[in-house]
């Protein structure tokens, strides 16, 4: 009794972001943290294992230093953690990398009692798109937006946010659900997980391990692969900046109404 | 024959997903379809849409008045309510059937789930959450013009790797909004977006178009055992959610009000109700607790153009920017005379949001007075 949770590094974009003159982004620069909603997909999954005593397994896909962050989640209380790494994986676009990370899901194994948990969305990109991605191309069903998750046997019953309400929704496992950030709130690692962490396991997959797999071929994974290139990246414009007012008091006040009303503004 | 969707000569016609909920259509489907109109126009071929749910023809036609030449409806009971499975393969089947060239939905919390599920099970490519969406070159050369810093003119706009005057140019926010993204989809068919709703405008609705829609009714197999979801009820939410984004005046409120929060976001909704507008906020404030999130502006909210955006403590984060920077008319009111908002801002008042906000409310209220 499984549950397999994606997760992914990202740079921190909240923070001062440094673009380059070739408008691409200067990552170097940039701090990187474990994506934010992608912990509400771990708390998900360890309150879950609190209760029911699922195994908790993160998998990510990324360069060698992603494995820092892996470390991380297991002192949080994951089992186990997999780095699925390789230069050919390099370059995907959202449909290459569900491709890779489903190769790698169904390599590891998903039985019938097991459930995938993703984020709802990566704050680097925020398609939004592996999610359902994944569940697609191992044939699974989906929940996404999951607000709520409640367990009876292998039924779940999800509360799918809309952006005017929910639906209840009831699915069987196996499955994928991605959930928002008010579902929980994540916890911490502990003392005693951040000195054991090194000790656990932490498995890597090459190309060598995944290259047998249906869904891995040059013609669907890295840059190659990718049905979408990027054709162009710029900044936006910055807007010129307006007239600053002087003062702070009911005159400054007037005067602004003043020149919104002779502009027919309001 | 197989179906291959890298044979892109096989491909015709701009196609819009048509959302609807509860027997109503969405009003980001105008958006879209007037959007998709547009793209139509610049390859020379027709706009569908594609309309899914149970007795959907009352509210198919339409469609037609903001510009579809046809719409595929596809009825059935199994169809009433969203579900992932059962869209993504009714979906699936007439873009196989049918093979439109580009496929648009709307970025909601349903297209959202939708798109990425269909572009994986038809093999192409999806660029999420556009703003901007071109096929003709020179439209998107003259968008970079005002909506990018690039130096336009000395920029090689021409590739070996795909025609850049017919494949679709999507354009999307990334980063936070640090950085804006073109995507290309040129090696499949349909190219797939999302767009963000209330970013493209809706056209005039035009009654001899709406007249002359043609409705049309596929066949196309579905059972209960496709779908494995099952919807039990769907929940409305209980109070009334706001319209950020139908909004002509958006009085916004952000970390600024900490020290008294109840009276921040009630100096807000006082200014707000004179102008007959709404009360949007930062993430921060969202975050805290403060207020539901239904009023977030911003990358990971919504994104607005009122006639006037008023920000009152709002320190100008890029991920809210992203949000508002469209704002006909931006008045900042911060206590730092360095917030970048004032960057953006049309009319700035450096000064406390408790001291301002009343003042502005008085004066406001003494203009229209006098009107």
């Amino acid at each position: 009794m499984k549950i397999l949770v994606t997760v992914k590094q990202v740079p921190d974009t909240s923070g001062k972001v440094a673009v380059k003159a070739d408008g691409t982004l200067d990552r170097a620069s940039m701090q990187t943290i474990i994506n934010p909603d992608d912990l509400n997909a771990i708390e998900a999954a360890l309150s879950l294992k609190d209760e029911y005593g699922y195994k908790v397994v993160a998998f990510t896909m990324g360069p060698p230093p992603a494995a820092g962050m892996l470390r991380e989640l297991m002192a949080m209380g994951v089992d186990e953690t997999v780095l699925i790494s390789a230069r050919e994986f390099g370059g995907s676009d959202t449909y290459a990398t569900s491709q890779i990370i489903a190769a790698a899901i169904d390599t590891y194994g998903i039985d019938d009692e097991d459930i995938i948990i993703a984020g709802r969305q990566a704050i680097d990109g925020d398609t939004a798109q592996v999610g359902p991605q994944i569940a697609e191309k191992l044939h699974l069903p989906q929940v996404t937006y999951a607000g709520k998750i409640v367990k009876d046997g292998n039924t779940l019953t999800i509360n799918r946010m809309l952006e005017d309400g929910y639906m209840v929704v009831k699915v069987q496992t196996p499955c994928m659900i991605t959930c928002i950030k008010e579902l929980n709130t994540p916890r911490y690692m502990t003392v005693r997980g951040t000195e054991e962490c090194w000790d656990m396991p932490l498995k890597v997959m090459d190309y060598e391990a995944l290259k047998d797999h249906e869904l891995i071929d040059a013609t669907t994974i890295g840059l190659k692969g990718s049905p979408t290139n990027i054709y162009k990246s710029f900044t936006p414009p910055q807007k010129g900046v307006g007239m600053m007012l002087e003062g702070s008091g009911k005159e400054t006040t007037d005067e602004l109404v003043g020149i919104l009303t002779s502009k027919h503004i309001i | 024959m197989a179906y291959n969707s890298a044979d892109i000569a096989a491909f015709k016609n701009v196609w819009v997903f048509c959302e609807q909920r509860q027997g109503k259509m969405m009003p980001t489907t105008f958006e879209l379809i007037s959007e998709g109109r547009k793209l139509a126009d610049e390859l020379g071929c027709e706009l569908h849409g594609i309309l899914l749910g149970e007795d959907m023809d009352g509210i198919a036609k339409e469609l037609g008045g903001y510009g579809a030449d046809k719409v595929l409806v596809c009825d059935s009971p199994l169809l009433k309510n969203y579900t992932t499975d059962g869209y993504t393969k009714v979906i699936a089947d007439m873009v196989q059937e049918y093979k439109p060239e580009i496929m648009i939905f709307g970025a909601s919390n349903i297209g959202r789930d939708l798109a990425p599920r269909c572009a994986a099970r038809l093999h192409t490519g999806l660029c999420a959450d556009c703003t901007h969406l071109d096929v003709d070159l020179n439209g998107y050369i003259n968008f970079l013009r005002d909506g990018s810093s690039l130096d336009v003119d000395n920029t090689n706009f021409e590739t070996k790797m795909f025609d850049v005057n017919t494949n679709l140019k999507m354009t999307r926010p990334a980063f936070g909004g640090h950085l804006m993204a073109t995507i290309v989809c040129p090696r499949f068919r349909p190219a797939m977006a999302t767009v963000r709703p209330g970013v493209m405008q809706k056209r005039a609705f035009d009654e001899a178009k709406a007249a002359a829609c043609e409705l049309v009714h596929p066949e196309f197999e579905l059972e209960a055992s496709d779908i494995h979801t099952e919807v039990v009820e769907i929940v409305k939410a209980a109070k009334k959610m706001v319209d950020l984004i139908g909004a002509d005046f958006i009085v916004s409120v952000g970390r600024g009000i900490a020290k008294d929060v109840e009276g921040g976001i009630k100096i807000a909704e006082e200014i707000a109700e004179e102008l007959g507008g709404v009360v949007g906020s930062s993430r921060a404030v969202v975050d805290a607790g403060w207020i539901s999130a239904d009023h977030q502006v911003g990358q990971t909210g919504k994104t607005v153009h009122p006639k006037v955006y008023i920000a009152l403590g709002i320190s100008g984060a890029i991920q809210h920017k992203a949000g508002m920077q469209e704002s006909e008319c931006i008045i900042a009111v911060n206590k730092n005379d360095a917030a970048p908002i004032f960057e953006i801002a049309d009319y700035g008042i450096v000064g406390d949001l408790f001291k301002v906000g009343p003042l502005l409310l008085e004066s406001i209220r003494a203009a229209k007075a006098e009107a």
